[in-house]
């Protein structure tokens, strides 16, 4: 069995990223950069109704505007649109304003549907409108069922019920989704902003009837996914169509306003939980039902992560008798993708905040009460350090017990990635040059994760050279297969495909040159006794180098004005494991990265659509807001470093269990729960009867 | 008794609205009000440019930038489409994400909502233009040295904003930096690493709170 060197010079050392300088200095080229020969413009034409049937597409005028090349319907003849913002036709032109022109000139005649539903718990009900004509909404549930629940609540010293919400989140990744396509007699170029290449690759070649062979897609640079970005997509789709009319490349990248309609969103939760102890504070009984909405669909258009509304419960913490019922619900809205994470930071606010209800109830210290339930050895040693280093004992008082009208609270929450691990069919090679310099080549992409600069430390502690002496080429479908990045499995399935790629290529330098070792100081000599033709090797993902999950642990402050409702996060501990450490920089920058997107799920994001129109009201960063720097807390991380246990990913656990942690914070704080995210300043007034709650219809 | 001409909402009346135009503008109505499209557009007629393309010159990293342009193109659309220069990013095209920030002389402006034509005069730096040669400036070295960047599809913004900063105010407070950064919006999360970064350029060391603890 293969296993990491004992001593290392750059793995589980901070190395910087290898990427860096073209993303300083602007030279790197995103695929919203590729300014392909004769590139033309794309734009979509979406359904201004949340219903219709779109009985045909005029695009006569549009194709008129100067400057117009190319001109397509999404689909052919009549067709129904389930959500404001589908894909009805789209244009390419010479200019921007050219292709606004034009997609104002195209004449559609439809007959909107004047019954729709945007919204959960009107779709729900039974007179509702369907979503998809003779179906109804709410989608078969699926009901789970162990011990006796019932029985088993009447054992309970404690028992309580709460009601958790979450909302529909949006990824909005910087770049946006999009791609610039070129369609030549010889095939297909996507430049495409992608985490799959190769599912972009393949979705292309499926909807335009190629074969894959002619397909190849590029992803030099691409600006975050989040889980979004894996498929071809409606939008890579029609730019290719719009290229093979127009005969020149096209480039279309979507509007932050397309953005959020279209490509995807984490689903909502609707979590009525009620779970019980025992006195000596042991679980005993839970019983939860949850409806979510992924839109017109769970997940079907999720590229292979898993978009539906259902989530793991009950989250982390096993209880003998349960009781879980769970379905999803149809909207007229755009379908679910996988989201970082997909199911856990909802199942870990539901689970995570009812923990701590029980708690107050039992008058047991939250966390005392979690070492007592969790049966993971590696969060409970997580808590400790994570418990010392927060200063947990000293900080902790009984809920709403601080003083004066700005109150300060403390939380921490559990978290899991189960799903991670490697992808096993990853491969890869590299070139040895004679000069010495050596290039390795797989076919996975850097979302910003720092893909690339794993595979050079890697290579380089292997063959004994510097991580700036190794040139990375990712994101090709020329190269051999990668998987998709997503799951938190990059780093698992690059690793130790490059480790068996530098083994083979040192065996391969033996056997050619007789020199015993060509690590390090040799490398040298025995790269240039290869002559003159460059020795390529091909290696494979390897069993015993990588594991999965990983888990992890995060204490919160709050600080919270009860005069204005405002939740300030003052500090955030965070503890995580990943097994084997590549690189420690990256991997703080991703921890970082999780904590903020799960502040942004706890106290600023959510979708609104409108009842009226059907469209989203706030498809924009004015009122779709994320966390800004001045928002940011002070974050402490704390790795565990456990080489045994080989490569890890740290993705989706990072952001799994912020947003439970700030949410048991502010219930600290002023000593009720505010049992819906984001937690608004006018659900904390309410939270305190300061306000009249807003109802959820 | 009102003199129906004074009659109206408030102090807001007829006759202080045309006061306010001024002489010239009370001359024309008096006389009619079609004159007063007539006269300004005739004073305008020098001024009104396009539709159609127009030659527009603009001053990019100390270079001469010339392009022909239709006056509704924005800085950023001439920029990243019609010259390479694609360092400043599109991520909102509506002044609330700054991926698009660039230097408008030393001013750090949102160039999505400036027009080409009215940059033109004005000294325009973008993040290619920060670099001497293969020398990065300060503020790149500290952003690749302490990580403060993912994706880096909002790093050119943030770069600039910075850079801005730094110019003007050397040694700023942590409320200064975020201040200067509260337009660049990055969904990666790299804010602490960034905060970082600025406080390396300017000199102050900083340490990382991480800790590795081996297990």
């Amino acid at each position: 069995m293969s296993s990491w060197p004992a001593e290392t010079k750059y793995i589980s050392h901070p190395t910087l990223r290898v990427d860096a300088v073209p993303k300083v200095t602007g030279r790197a080229r995103y695929s919203s950069d590729i300014q392909a020969n004769g590139w033309l413009y794309g734009m979509i034409l979406r359904s201004k109704w949340p219903a219709a049937k779109i009985l045909s597409v005029n695009l006569d005028k549009a194709r008129q505007i100067p400057g117009i090349k190319a001109a397509v319907v999404a689909r052919d003849g009549a067709f129904n649109v389930r959500f404001y913002g589908e894909e009805i036709a789209a244009v390419a032109g010479s200019t921007r304003q050219a292709c606004l022109d034009a997609l104002r000139a195209i004449e559609v005649k439809a007959e909107p549907r004047n019954e729709f539903a945007v919204n959960e718990n009107e779709a729900r009900k039974d007179d509702a409108a369907q979503v998809w004509e003779g179906r109804s909404n709410v989608a078969p549930g699926r009901s789970r069922e162990h011990g006796n629940v019932d029985q088993a609540f009447g054992e309970c010293a404690a028992v309580i019920e709460g009601f958790y919400t979450t909302p529909v989140q949006i990824h909005n990744p910087m770049e946006t989704h999009g791609n610039t396509v070129s369609w030549t007699d010889e095939g297909v170029t996507a430049w495409s902003s992608t985490q799959g290449i190769s599912s972009v690759r393949d979705g292309l070649a499926g909807a335009l009837q190629l074969d894959q062979s002619k397909v190849r897609v590029i992803t030099d640079f691409m600006g975050g996914g989040f889980g979004a970005k894996f498929g071809a997509g409606a939008e890579g789709v029609l730019a290719a169509q719009l290229s093979r009319e127009a005969k020149a490349p096209v480039r279309l990248m979507l509007t932050r306003f397309d953005q959020a309609l279209a490509v995807g969103n984490r689903p909502s939760s609707f979590q009525r939980i009620k779970i019980g102890a025992k006195a000596d504070g042991t679980l005993h009984a839970f019983e939860a039902e949850n409806y979510g909405t992924a839109g017109i669909g769970a997940g079907a258009d999720s590229g292979g992560g898993g978009g539906g509304a259902d989530i793991p419960m009950p989250y982390l913490y096993p209880v003998p008798n349960s009781r879980v019922k769970q379905s999803h619900v149809a909207i007229n809205a755009g379908s679910a993708r996988a989201f970082r994470a997909p199911g856990n930071p909802p199942a870990s606010y539901g689970m995570e905040s009812a923990m701590d209800d029980l708690a107050v109830k039992l008058g047991m210290d939250p966390l005392e009460f979690r070492l007592k339930n969790d049966p993971n050895e590696v969060r409970q040693r997580e808590y400790a350090i994570g418990a010392e280093k927060f200063d947990w004992k000293a900080k902790y008082q009984k809920p709403g017990s601080s003083s004066g009208p700005v109150k300060t609270g403390i939380g921490c929450a559990g978290a899991a990635w189960p799903a991670g691990g490697p992808s096993r069919s990853t491969q890869g090679e590299a070139q040895i040059n004679p000069d010495g310099s050596v290039e390795f080549r797989l076919g996975v992409q850097d979302i910003g994760t720092g893909t690339k600069t794993v595979i050079a430390v890697v290579a380089a502690e292997m063959l004994g050279l510097k991580p700036e002496q190794i040139t990375v080429k990712v994101g090709d479908t020329n190269f051999p297969p990668g998987p998709g990045s997503g799951g938190s499995t990059t780093c698992a399935s690059v690793s130790p495909t490059v480790y068996d790629i530098c083994q083979r290529g040192l065996q391969q330098l033996q056997q050619q040159t007789g020199i015993a070792d060509a690590r390090g100081k040799n490398w040298l000599a025995a790269c240039k006794k290869l002559g003159v033709t460059p020795l390529v090797v091909h290696g494979n993902w390897i069993e015993g180098l990588s594991n999965r999950p990983a888990y992890g642990v995060q204490f919160a402050e709050v600080a919270v004005d009860t005069e204005t409702g405002l939740v300030t996060v003052k500090k955030v501990v965070a503890v995580h494991d990943c097994g084997l450490i590549i690189d420690t920089l990256t991997l703080e920058s991703q921890i970082n990265g999780g904590v903020i997107m799960g502040m942004g799920y706890a106290l600023y994001e959510e979708r609104v659509m409108d009842d009226l129109s059907g469209v989203v009201l706030n498809p924009n960063f004015e009122t779709y807001k994320l966390p800004g720097i001045a928002d940011v807390p002070e974050i402490e991380i704390v790795l565990l470093n456990m080489p045994e246990r080989g490569v890890i990913g740290i993705g989706e656990p990072a952001t799994v269990p912020t947003a439970a942690a700030i949410g048991n914070a502010v219930a600290n704080a002023i000593g009720v729960r505010v049992g819906s995210l984001p937690i608004t300043p006018s659900k904390v007034l309410a939270a305190l009867g300061k306000v009249p709650p807003a109802a959820i219809t | 008794m009102n003199d129906p001409e004074t009659a109206g909402v408030g102090s807001f009346s007829r006759r202080t609205f045309l006061k306010g135009l001024g002489t010239s503008a009370v001359a024309a109505v008096a006389a009619q009000t079609t004159a007063v499209a007539a006269e300004l557009e005739k004073v305008n007629a020098e001024k009104i440019v396009g539709p159609g393309p127009v030659p527009v010159t603009l001053n990019v990293n100390g270079r001469k930038l010339k392009l022909q342009l239709e006056p509704r193109v924005t800085l950023l659309d001439a920029l990243r489409n019609y010259s390479s220069l694609t360092g400043a990013k599109e991520g909102c095209d509506r002044a609330a994400c700054g991926a698009c920030t660039v230097l408008l002389d030393d001013t750090p402006i949102y160039c999505c909502q400036k027009l080409a034509v009215e940059a033109q005069g004005h000294e325009i730096t973008t993040v290619e233009g920060l670099a001497k040669g293969d020398k990065l400036s300060k503020v790149q070295q500290a952003f690749i040295e302490k990580d403060a960047l993912q994706c880096g599809y909002c790093t050119p913004g943030f770069i600039m904003s910075v850079t801005a900063l730094l110019k003007q105010n050397p040694h700023p407070t942590a409320n200064e930096v975020k201040h200067a950064c509260a337009g660049n919006l990055c969904r990666c999360g790299t804010h602490p690493h960034i905060l970082q970064a600025v406080f390396q350029a300017a000199g102050v060391k900083t340490t990382g709170k991480t800790e590795v603890v081996h297990v």
